[in-house]
């Protein structure tokens, strides 16, 4: 029988973690034992608040993303397509990306208030250049010899755009779009530290480290990890569904 | 006509159809001018109130008066320290795991499973865990940098030193080099250019992070210029600071970029 060599690390860890805390080697309340932490869990997951926070803090990521990346594709496909707009936009574009992202919530705040708005636009700005970027490089990808059989077939604008460049782009705009979705289930949990009082996990992380329970904030982070991995296999999922030949051109 | 003939006609048709080429660059500034147009004017005929939109001037003359005061300068050389402490610990320690796994499957085996859970959490996430034992002093900071650095430093250099090619090691051991030959002569020449790749992500994550950590928990750097101006509703010097924390970001991200032109530039020749 053999043991898969990835969980033993983490074993070796949680065994330590058990025989420390229950030797009383370290502090309960930084390290609380194994069993509190289910615990904790256990009545979080039973409970019925917590599906009410989830569910606040995925919509407030859905609704960010659907309009980062909403936009993102408008300005990646501009840019991408037309050389003028490419010259005008892209090096304020640039700049503005060259923002660290967090550096925007004061702004926001003092523009948007502590509402439903603030977290969404927050959201979208953290989705956006991720979006762009990539559909901007996808559309660069197309090839140029069927973009000349294009010309050749005299496709208009809208047919050139349909059968070549969608094509040709589709896998590096869903790369920016999984990305995307990434960087808003990040900037989600952010925005509820610093935006929005009252719901959803980030707030309830805060809650935890407040009255300084760490059980709470354990599985917390647990919850945050878990559901970014899910989103992330979900954007996987689908996109292998939208574009079989991804594989093969990556 | 030969088709020699024929390219060559292709090729002055071009050069003639294209006379004289002018820099396109000064198209890019059309649109922030006309951005800042909009905004002074709209600063000059009071549309919004100063506290919501100051004048471009008055963001100006906040950045100037925190030149002459030094204000700029501490502030933001506590934040460059802390960004140099977490990303130098960061970046060591994801060149030397990263090395590891890269070159023997068995530690990849065991630690990247871990490695990938801790990945999965974003390092805001960690914030409010690592907030409890170690407050919100400096070893936070170091802590949060380092684990934003971290985590592209390993995977780039994991795969850099994956991606060597298999001929490439075969000539090594037809020099019948030891492994530590192998690894200054042929290995490690040849993945530093996507490990450089990783360094420059990881400064440009240290950098955000730094932001991130300084507007939950600091009394001083650049971060905190804006959390104090933001409770005194000072927009001047919030937007003062956005202008200093990108102008910070493109200086870093365009030198780490320039060295990796070069470095590009070497495994092309060499390749």
């Amino acid at each position: 029988m053999s043991i898969p060599r990835g969980i033993v690390l983490p074993l070796a860890i949680l065994l330590a973690w058990q025989a420390a805390s229950s030797a009383g080697l370290v502090d309960p309340r930084l390290l609380p034992p194994l069993q509190a932490v289910a615990a904790k869990a256990w009545a979080l997951v039973t409970g019925d608040a917590i599906a009410l926070k989830l569910g606040a803090s995925l919509l407030r990521a859905l609704a960010g993303f659907a309009l980062g990346a909403a936009l993102g594709l408008l300005l990646g496909f501009l840019c991408g397509m037309s050389r003028t707009a490419d010259l005008l936009l892209r090096p304020s574009f640039q700049a503005l990306k060259s923002i660290a992202v967090f550096a925007w919530i004061p702004l926001i705040a003092l523009w948007f208030g502590f509402g439903e708005v603030a977290p969404v636009v927050f959201v979208a700005l953290a989705v956006f250049p991720v979006v762009v970027l990539n559909t901007w490089e996808g559309v660069q990808a197309a090839p140029h010899r069927l973009l000349e059989v294009g010309a050749a077939l005299r496709f208009g604008p809208w047919q050139r755009l349909r059968r070549i460049v969608l094509p040709a782009a589709l896998p590096s705009i869903l790369t920016g779009v999984q990305l995307g979705l990434i960087h808003a289930w990040l900037a989600t949990v952010g925005a509820e530290y610093f935006l929005a009082k009252g719901s959803g996990l980030g707030s309830l992380l805060i809650e935890g480290r407040d009255h300084f329970d760490m059980p709470l904030v354990m599985v917390g982070v647990i919850l945050l990890g878990s559901i970014g991995f899910l989103l992330n296999r979900a954007a996987l999922l689908v996109g292998a569904r939208l574009v079989p030949w991804r594989q093969a051109a990556a | 006509m030969s088709d020699a003939a024929l390219a060559a006609d292709t090729v002055l048709d071009a050069q003639a159809r294209r006379p004289l080429r002018l820099p396109t660059w000064p198209i890019g500034l059309i649109v922030p001018l006309l951005a800042l147009a909009l905004w002074s004017l709209s600063a000059q005929r009071g549309w919004l109130p100063p506290q919501v939109l100051p004048a471009p001037a008055e963001v100006w003359l906040t950045l100037e008066d925190l030149w002459r005061s030094g204000d700029l300068v501490s502030h933001l050389g506590i934040s460059l320290l802390r960004v140099a402490q977490g990303f130098g610990v960061g970046a060591a320690i994801g060149l030397a795991l990263g090395t590891a796994m890269g070159l023997s499957r068995t530690i990849e085996a065991y630690v990247r499973p871990l490695f990938v859970a801790v990945a999965q959490v974003p390092t805001i996430g960690w914030l409010p865990l690592l907030m409890l034992p170690l407050g919100i002093g400096e070893a936070l900071k170091v802590v949060i940098i380092a684990k934003a650095a971290l985590v592209p430093v390993t995977l780039n250099t994991l795969d850099g030193i994956r991606g060597v090619p298999p001929a490439w090691r075969e000539v090594g051991a037809v020099f019948r080099y030891d492994r530590f030959q192998l690894l200054r002569h042929v290995i490690l020449p040849a993945a530093v250019p996507p490990i450089f790749t990783g360094v420059r992500y990881g400064l440009t994550n240290s950098w955000k992070a730094l932001v991130a950590v300084e507007l939950l928990a600091s009394a001083e750097g650049i971060g905190y210029l804006l959390v104090w101006g933001r409770q005194m509703f000072q927009m001047d010097l919030v937007i003062a600071g956005m202008v200093v924390i990108a102008a910070v970001g493109l200086l870093f991200d365009g030198a780490l970029a320039l060295v990796e032109q070069r470095l590009q530039r070497w495994r092309e020749r060499g390749a």
